[in-house]
C-alpha cells in the first residue's frame, strides 16, 4: 500500500498552488535557514529546471524566502515573504539557471550574513517533501524514505559519538549514516537516517552538546 | 493486520458486517495504522476542516491569483445567486461557488487542505458546506464526512491514482468528486452500499478527464473543473439515495479510471503540452505570464 494514512489523502496543510513547487520549495529554504541557525542577510538563489521556468507563477521564489524567514508550510505571510525580506533588508537575487539537473525541481541556495555563509542544493520530490542533496560541498546521499538529520560539527574526538549515544538514550534507530569532512580536524558532517522521528526538543538537545555547529532536519 | 480495507467492496462488506459507518471503520484504521488514539486522529481532521472552511470564507469576499488568470468568480457566483433562483438549485449552485471559492484561494496563495490534491481541494469542502446547509450537521458530522470522503480517496490512491501527473485530471478532480459523493451519502443518511454507489456514478462521468493546465499552472481549467466535479458529486449522490445503481461496481470504474491515465498520452498529463494549455489562447496566457515572446509549438 503506498497510502497509509487517512492524512496523506486529507492534508496536509498547505499554502497554494502546489504542493511541489510552493510547499517543497518553502521547505528547502527552511532547512537552509535551520542549517545557517539564523536569519541571513543575504541570500543568492538559482533555480534550475521547472523550477526556473515556473517560479513566478507557481510562488517558488516568495515560498524559498518564506523558509529563509523560517516561515512553515502553512504559514500565509508566505505570499508577503519578498516584502518581508526587503523590511528586514534582507538582500534577495534570483538567478534563472539553464543547466541540466538530475531532478527537474533544483534549488540551489547561497546564504550568509558577516558571520559566515552556507550553500545548499535541494530538490522537492512531490507531494510537499523535499531533500537536500548538497551542502557546503558535501555531497548527501539520502533515501528521502526515512526521517533525516544532519549535523553539522568539528572534527574531533567524541563528537559523533555523542550523537550516537544520545539517539540511543531516546530509542531512536539509525537506519544510515554517514560521516564526511573535507579537512582533518576541520568542519565535518554527519548525515543520520533515522526509523523514529526526532522531535524539537532533541534537535535542541544535540545542539548542547561540545563540537555540535548546527542541526536540522531535512526529511520529515 | 493494521489494514482494514483494501478496496471499496471489503470496506462496505466491513461496514455490514459490524453495522457502523464508513467514517467509522476510516477512524478505526487510522488508529491503527499510526498508533493514535481517537482523540488525536479527530483532532487532526478537525484541525483540516478549520482549514478548509477558512479557505471558503476567504474564497468568498473575493481573491486574486498572482498570475491575474483566476479569482473573483466565487464572489460573482454568490452574488447572482442572491438576485436569481439558480436554475441547477441553490445546493449545486452554492457547492459549485465553494468549490470555486477554495480553487481561487488555491491559486492565491492562500492556505488550502489538500483533498486529495492541492489543485482538486475544492470538491469536498465546496460540497461540505454547501449541503450543510439542508443537513445541519453536528461538528462530528461534518469531520466524520472527511473520515469518509478520505476512505474512499485512500482507496483510489492506493489502487489507482490521485495524481494529475500520473493518471490526468480524471485521477485528480475525479476521485475529488466522486468522495464527496459518497460522503454526502453519507451525511445524508444513506448506506455504505449506497455511497459506493455515488462514488462509482461520480467517477464514471469523469473519466478521461485529462490534466491540461494553462502556464503549467494550477489555474485554467482546475478551478472551474472543482466546480464541475462539485455539481457531479451532489446529483450522484442525490441519484445514489433514490436508490440508482451503477452497472458497473465501484472497484471496477477505479480500475477501469486507472487503466485509461495509463494509455493516456504524456501531453494530457499535467505537462501544460496539449489540451487547453497547447490553444492559441493558452500559449498566448502563457507567454503573458511568463513575461516572454512565445513563439513555440
Amino acid at each position: 500500500m503506498k497510502y497509509k494514512s487517512v492524512f496523506d489523502i486529507i492534508g496536509p496543510i498547505m499554502i497554494g498552488p502546489s504542493s511541489s513547487h510552493t510547499a517543497g520549495a518553502a521547505r528547502i529554504g527552511r532547512v537552509a535557514r535551520d542549517l545557517f541557525g539564523r536569519e541571513p542577510k543575504w541570500a543568492k538563489i538559482h533555480l534550475y529546471g521547472s523550477f526556473a521556468k515556473t517560479y513566478k507563477g507557481h510562488g517558488t521564489d516568495v515560498a524559498i524566502v518564506g523558509g529563509l524567514l523560517d516561515f512553515e508550510t502553512y504559514d500565509q505571510r508566505i505570499s508577503k515573504s519578498l516584502d518581508i525580506a526587503k523590511e528586514k533588508g534582507i538582500k534577495v537575487q534570483f538567478y534563472e539557471e539553464d543547466a541540466h539537473t538530475d531532478h527537474p525541481n533544483t534549488a540551489r541556495i547561497l546564504i550568509g550574513d558577516d558571520d559566515g555563509d552556507l550553500e545548499l542544493v535541494g530538490i522537492s520530490i512531490g507531494g510537499g517533501k523535499a531533500e537536500v542533496i548538497e551542502m557546503n560541498g558535501f555531497e548527501l546521499r539520502l533515501s528521502g524514505k526515512n526521517p533525516a538529520i544532519l549535523v553539522m560539527h568539528n572534527d574531533r574526538f567524541g563528537a559523533i559519538a555523542s550523537v550516537t549515544q544520545l539517539l540511543a538514550k531516546h530509542e531512536i534507530n539509525i537506519g544510515h549514516m554517514e560521516v564526511s569532512r573535507k579537512e582533518v580536524g576541520k568542519e565535518a558532517l554527519m548525515v543520520i537516517e533515522v526509523d523514529q522521528t526526532i522531535s524539537e526538543e532533541q534537535l535542541k538537545e544535540l545542539e548542547q552538546f561540545e563540537h555540535i555547529l548546527q542541526v536540522a532536519r531535512v526529511v520529515e | 493486520m493494521k489494514i482494514l480495507f483494501r478496496n471499496v467492496a471489503e470496506l462496505v462488506e466491513l461496514c455490514e458486517s459490524e453495522n457502523i459507518s464508513i467514517s467509522e471503520v476510516m477512524i478505526r484504521q487510522e488508529m491503527q495504522v499510526r498508533e493514535k488514539s481517537r482523540e488525536d486522529v479527530y483532532g487532526q481532521m478537525e484541525a483540516n476542516l478549520d482549514v478548509m472552511e477558512k479557505a471558503v470564507e476567504d474564497g468568498l469576499k473575493g481573491v486574486k491569483s498572482v498570475s491575474g488568470l483566476t479569482g473573483g468568480d466565487a464572489v460573482l457566483i454568490q452574488e447572482y445567486m442572491k438576485n436569481h433562483t439558480p436554475l441547477s438549485g441553490n445546493i449545486v449552485m452554492d457547492a459549485v461557488s465553494k468549490a470555486v471559492a477554495t480553487n481561487e484561494v488555491n491559486a492565491a496563495m492562500g492556505t488550502i487542505c489538500a483533498t486529495p490534491t492541492a489543485g482538486s481541494a475544492g470538491c469536498v469542502p465546496g460540497t461540505l458546506f454547501s449541503v450543510k446547509n439542508q443537513l445541519n450537521p453536528s461538528r462530528e458530522q461534518m469531520v466524520r464526512y472527511l473520515f469518509t470522503s478520505g476512505a474512499f480517496g485512500f482507496v483510489v490512491a492506493n489502487n489507482a491514482s490521485i495524481s494529475g501527473a500520473a493518471g490526468g485530471c480524471q485521477a485528480e478532480v475525479g476521485s475529488a468528486a466522486g468522495m464527496a459523493a459518497a460522503a454526502i451519502v453519507e451525511m445524508a443518511g444513506g448506506t455504505p452500499a449506497q455511497s459506493a454507489e455515488a462514488m462509482a456514478i461520480t467517477l464514471k462521468n469523469m473519466l478521461g478527464l485529462v490534466c491540461d493546465p494553462v502556464a503549467g499552472l494550477v489555474e485554467v481549467p482546475c478551478v472551474k473543473r472543482n466546480a464541475m466535479g462539485a455539481s457531479n458529486a451532489v446529483v450522484a449522490a442525490d441519484m445514489a439515495l433514490a436508490g440508482v445503481t451503477s452497472r458497473i461496481p465501484c472497484d471496477e470504474v477505479i480500475d477501469a479510471m486507472f487503466r485509461i491515465g495509463q494509455t493516456m498520452p504524456v501531453a494530457l498529463k499535467e505537462t501544460a503540452q496539449g489540451g487547453l494549455a497547447a490553444t492559441p489562447t493558452g500559449r498566448e496566457l502563457e507567454a503573458k505570464v511568463y513575461g516572454i515572446n512565445l513563439k513555440k509549438e
